[in-house]
């Protein structure tokens, strides 16, 4: 097996990272988790195809927001851990900070081995049980060659790429049209992405807490009834 | 619930008002700074306890597209302060289509205690706020302050609001909240994972050295609201309501149990 | 797969037979199969018949949460804190093989609760005769199908089928009444698996899964040696 490291000089090189870091069939546990879908689902606040817009607009500009810019900042070369402090202080669900840390302990695992480097084996050393998913990939984008505008990208399209796939599997919505939402979100994914990082650089100069910290309370509250479920498909 | 009118000045006025808190030595808490600024008009009222108590009255209802109020209260090394309002915060549009902004600074040092619980927030069709409150907190220090946001009077289209809630306890980040809701936030703040149709939303928080040994557990308090620790020693409330009554209900359950 | 880079600290990549502190891991084997064959029956008769011999924890993958957890705690086969379950997003085989970070995670959480451990059981949600466990997960799999499914799901063929190290045919007394016949079962899983060895068990019946116990003792010892 070829363990060297890749070469962000050559061309296309990152770019195919991004792919390879973004692809919803990469080895980070994503696939078991609807960002919530499964909450607004069961509480009738997600039908179909208009609804599922609705959610994933409102989720990308709150809590994918806020985390694209942590990972943004991550890949800036900002402090892995004062970001993982700033990600507590922005997920004040206990549920979703266990969340956010347990993904962020399986995508530590897929990242080590695809893109081995010692800032991931130092924020693993330093954060034994996970540290938030975001930051996690912020710096993976970074070692993977990828800059932060990258890194809000992958995060920006997790948060409506997972509830749109969950929400094919919840509702038996035709997977073309959860497809079509996902497509027609594209240019606010991309300011999304922009803003986060924007944000992320003024983070270098002026410390954490000028990143985004933009929240969606019923995402907060669902995810409190949701892991006190005793059936579910989901993990969150 | 007081309003003002909206023809005023297009330049809009800009207006802080300041309390300090200090121990009065006898076991109790004094004001030597308590100032009214413009609009924004401060009342000592009678407090409880070693509480010191401010009510800010009828003059808080007037943020208009413009403004810049501020209100910063600090409070001293073992002092107690509560503050409350007469009446509701409307936010109204002003002349020139300019957003107000609402500047809230509050600092409690060690083993102060601050109350800061306002009427709500009511964003009126049209206007448009940014409000920022920043809290600076001791490590000793104790906490509860409850944000009630509604979204426009009653029947009504809601104004474009954005709150901004950041908790620093020991120098350290402890919550950092952004809200933004109303036709010039970003797309999706009625859809099912921000507000899900609900015109009433609010926050209670309640920070307190004692969750360090003993944190509350998670609570459900109906299908809207949650009551949950945060990564400090803090609990939060969060709650969707339908309109302000059922939200203040809510909210003071949980102001009964941990307040 | 073994990276030359050093991953010392936290975590162990895969399936590296060593834990972070050079010891080494417990013997993972999944069990998988169709919904309904008994592999959650599996897993409770071998944990009562070797849980006096060996330090035996279960992570379960449900379809639904908790759901074969939860059967495992209600027989009592294991203390509560050596049984994990993983949600699966309604795709257990995805956890099993395509994307088995969760399942990582809970093997090694149950190593550092309540390890040193022997043996780590796998479980997947009950799934389609096409799912298999990834070699990143577990060291030696079983598949199990019964008779009443169909005589002819050996000679059908297919991943489990193939190639699980060990195919469990369970419910053997139940093949008179649905009219499967154990000989052709046996046939044609020859003729599917060659060398690999089938068991044919009934659970129902004393020690019925003593040939799936005496295999797993067999494993055991390969990897301890």
């Amino acid at each position: 097996m070829d363990t060297s490291t890749p070469d962000p000089a050559a061309p296309g090189a990152a770019r195919t990272a991004l792919l390879v870091l973004a692809d919803g069939r990469f080895p980070a546990g994503g696939h078991a988790h609807s960002g919530g879908a499964e909450a607004a689902v069961k509480a009738g606040r997600i039908r179909d195809a208009t609804d599922l817009a609705a959610f994933c607009r409102g989720r990308l500009h709150t809590t994918g927001l806020t985390s694209a810019a942590l990972a943004a900042a991550a890949a800036a070369g900002v402090d892995a851990l004062a970001l993982d402090e700033a990600a507590d202080a922005r997920t004040p669900s206990p549920a979703l900070r266990a969340t956010a840390r347990k993904l962020g302990r399986q995508l530590m695992r897929a990242a080590r081995a695809t893109w081995p480097c010692d800032a991931l084996d130092a924020l693993a050393a330093a954060r034994p049980r996970g540290a938030h998913q975001p930051v996690v990939l912020g710096v993976t984008a970074r070692a993977a060659g990828l800059g932060p505008e990258d890194a809000a990208h992958c995060v920006a399209y997790e948060t409506v790429g997972g509830p749109a796939t969950a929400v094919v599997r919840l509702l038996g919505l035709d997977p073309f049209e959860a497809t079509a939402v996902l497509a027609r979100l594209a240019p606010e994914l991309d300011q999304v992405a922009r803003r986060a990082a924007g944000a992320a650089h003024r983070a270098l100069a002026e410390g954490t807490g000028t990143l985004p910290a933009a929240s969606a309370p019923l995402l907060d509250i669902t995810a409190e009834a949701h892991a006190a479920w005793p059936v579910r498909l989901f993990a969150s | 619930m007081t309003t003002a009118p909206a023809d005023v000045a297009p330049a809009g006025i800009g207006a802080t008002a300041r309390i300090t808190a200090v121990p009065d030595g006898l076991g109790g808490t004094r004001l030597p700074v308590l100032e009214s600024d413009g609009p924004l008009a401060l009342r000592r009222t009678r407090g409880t306890g070693a509480y010191a108590r401010v009510t800010v009255v009828g003059a808080m209802s007037a943020p208009l597209g413009g403004d810049r109020l501020a209100v910063e209260a600090g409070v001293r090394d073992g002092a107690a302060l509560a503050v409350d309002s007469a009446a509701a915060t409307v936010a109204l549009p002003g002349r020139g289509g300019r957003h107000a902004r609402y500047d809230v600074r509050l600092t409690a040092g060690a083993d102060a205690r601050l109350r800061w619980l306002p009427e709500p927030l009511i964003s009126a069709r049209g206007s448009d706020l940014r409000m920022i409150t920043r809290v600076e907190l001791a490590a000793s220090a104790r906490l509860v302050l409850r944000e009630e946001q509604i979204l426009g009077r009653y029947g009504e289209e809601p104004g474009t609001l954005t709150t901004r809630l950041t908790v620093h306890r020991a120098g350290r980040p402890l919550l950092d909240q952004e809200l933004s809701y109303g036709p010039g936030a970003p797309g999706g703040w009625d859809g099912g994972a921000v507000l899900g149709g609900h015109r009433a939303t609010g926050q209670l928080l309640v920070v307190n050295p004692d969750f360090e040994l003993n944190p509350p557990e998670t609570t459900l308090l109906g299908d809207n609201a949650v009551l949950a620790p945060l990564a400090g020693p803090a609990v939060l409330v969060t709650a969707v309501a339908a309109d302000a009554l059922q939200l203040r209900r809510v909210l003071d359950r949980a102001l009964r149990t941990f307040g | 797969m073994h990276l030359d880079h050093s991953h010392d600290s936290a975590m162990a990549v895969s399936a590296d037979a060593a834990r972070p502190d050079g010891t080494k891991r417990a013997l993972r084997i999944g069990l998988g199969g169709p919904v309904g064959s008994g592999k959650t029956a599996t897993v409770a008769a071998l944990c009562r018949a070797l849980r006096e011999e060996l330090s035996i924890a279960v992570v379960t993958n449900d379809i639904y949460t908790r759901e074969d957890a939860e059967f495992l705690l209600r027989n009592a086969v294991l203390p509560p804190e050596r049984i994990q379950a993983v949600e699966t997003g309604a795709c257990p085989h995805t956890a099993i093989r395509d994307d088995i970070s969760a399942n990582l995670e809970a093997v090694e959480d149950l190593e550092d609760a309540v390890g040193p451990l022997d043996l780590i059981l796998v479980e997947s949600g009950g799934d389609n005769l096409t799912a298999t466990f990834s070699k990143g997960l577990v060291d030696a799999q079983v598949f199990v199908i019964d008779v009443a499914g169909g005589d002819d799901i050996p000679r059908k063929g297919g991943p489990g089928v193939t190639t699980a190290d060990l195919l469990v045919v369970n419910k053997t007394d139940l093949a008179p009444y649905v009219g499967s016949d154990l000989g052709r079962m046996a046939r044609d899983a020859k003729a599917q698996r060659g060398e690999l060895p089938v068991a044919f068990t009934s659970l129902t019946a004393e020690n019925g899964v003593k040939p799936v116990a005496d295999w797993v003792r067999t494993q055991l010892a390969a990897w301890s040696a």
